[in-house]
């Protein structure tokens, strides 16, 4: 009984390792856009200008306060709408990249205003542009700060990525969906799934770990 | 662009719209409550100085952060009628937000409860209190300040998680947007009029947080 279920699940390994590559390329690809949007909000958040600043905050805690599962629904279904023809993977990409975006731009900020303001005046004092300051004084003092919890967000885009296969991708989740129809062994299947994400996910919760834990000796705080 | 933008459709959906509200409130709070309890059980495990305890805690708290809540969810669904346990789609909802959401509730409070100062601990060992005394009087008061602000964020995250509710076909507020954008062929009206009642939600229990925040004398909570 048991073993016939083995050999039915592994005749439908083509579909699995499928899924793996689409969650792994979906991940991947909203990661690193994600990242780079993130990261330029976060230095707009901070710049000075009072309306850029409330504009991305306004759409930051949009994204904060509905499911994603909402969002994956509006921008699959509604930006048709006003023309633009999405199929699921790129509106897949385009959700997984803003809800990333969103939150490392507040991860950003936060590292940002962290750093004195005292370092600041004195690039400005030493004749650094705004570009120098940024790159030189003020990013890397807040790498610091920013970087525990952006390796935490990394594990949450993992796991979100999961939310599209709703609007029908096929990725680790959704085959996980696929083969219980056939193989009627929900435990199995889906502690196989979990699996799957945990290989990817257990690391990287791990390194976030280590990087506060390092982070926080780094800043000379007294660990109990 | 949305010159079809049906208003008049939306009042008509809106009793079932409110019903989505309602179901969607009552089962966060529930499943919330369950988180607390699944939480306190964890954290008081994860706190033991023996591995008996503290291993299956750490491991479960692992587990359930590096895997996602829908794996999760479909995990209980598909996997728990085999184990002989025919639930309705709710039932297994609120377990699956409960179970979920425990874990981190779990970390929330040991971190509260480890950032109370070790001298405060050893002077009321040394003023002769048992444990359930330091715990009670001590230890459990200063935690609870630093608990609630993320405590109501883990609430928020909640109430955004149980939206995965209705791909197990709940009938809450999500589902109910999913109705009518299938019914009419109208996802704008759906689906943004559920966005508008996520976002209440939220505004509300932000608005909590930072209440509380105030009233407890420590920073506003993180989401």
């Amino acid at each position: 009984m048991i073993w016939q279920q083995f050999i039915s699940l592994a005749g439908s390994y083509p579909l699995a390792l499928r899924g793996i590559g689409m969650t792994v390329v979906l991940s991947l690809i909203s990661l690193v856009l994600g990242t780079l949007l993130g990261f330029g909000l976060g230095i707009l958040r901070t710049g000075g200008n009072r309306l850029i600043a409330s504009v991305i905050g306004a759409w930051v805690d949009l994204i904060r306060g509905t499911p994603f599962l909402v969002q994956i629904f509006l921008i699959f279904f509604i930006l048709p709408e006003f023309g633009i023809e999405l199929d699921a993977f790129t509106a897949g990409i385009i959700a997984l990249t803003n809800l990333a975006a969103c939150f490392i731009c507040e991860i950003v900020a936060a590292g940002i205003r962290s750093v004195p303001t005292g370092q600041v005046e004195a690039a400005l004092a030493s004749g650094l542009s705004r570009w120098q300051r940024m790159r030189q004084v003020v990013l890397p003092q807040a790498m610091r700060i920013v970087l525990p919890p952006l390796v935490g967000q990394y594990v949450l885009l993992i796991k979100d990525s999961s939310v599209v296969s709703a609007i029908g991708l096929t990725d680790l989740t959704r085959v996980g969906w696929l083969v219980v129809q056939r193989v009627p062994n929900g435990l199995l299947v889906f502690f196989l799934v979990g699996v799957g994400y945990f290989i990817v996910c257990y690391p990287l919760i791990m390194l976030a770990r280590r990087l506060e834990r390092r982070m926080g000796a780094a800043h000379g705080e007294v660990q109990l | 662009m949305l010159e079809n933008f049906s208003f008049r459709t939306i009042v008509e959906y809106l009793p079932l719209f409110g019903q989505g509200l309602v179901t969607t409130v009552w089962l966060s709070a529930l499943s919330f409550v369950g988180a607390l309890a699944v939480g306190i059980v964890l954290c008081a495990m994860n706190l033991q100085r023996g591995w008996l305890f503290r291993t299956p805690a750490k491991a479960y708290i692992d587990a359930v952060r590096a895997t996602p809540l829908l794996a999760q969810l479909y995990f209980l669904y598909f996997g728990l009628p085999r184990l002989g346990f025919v639930l309705p789609e709710l039932v297994v909802g609120i377990l699956a937000l409960s179970l979920n959401s425990g874990a981190y509730v779990a970390e929330i409070i040991r971190a509260g409860i480890l950032s109370i100062p070790r001298g405060q601990v050893e002077a009321s060992v040394a003023s002769g209190m048992t444990y359930v005394q330091r715990m009670r009087l001590v230890v459990l008061p200063q935690a609870f300040k630093v608990t609630i602000p993320p405590l109501l964020g883990q609430a928020i995250v909640l109430v955004k998680d149980s939206a995965l509710l209705s791909l197990i076909s709940v009938a809450e507020l999500t589902r109910a947007g999913q109705l009518l954008a299938s019914d009419r062929f109208m996802p704008a009206e759906g689906f943004l009029t559920i966005a508008a009642f996520y976002l209440l939600l939220y505004y509300c229990l932000k608005g909590l947080a930072t209440l509380s925040g105030r009233w407890l004398g420590t920073a506003g909570a993180r989401t």
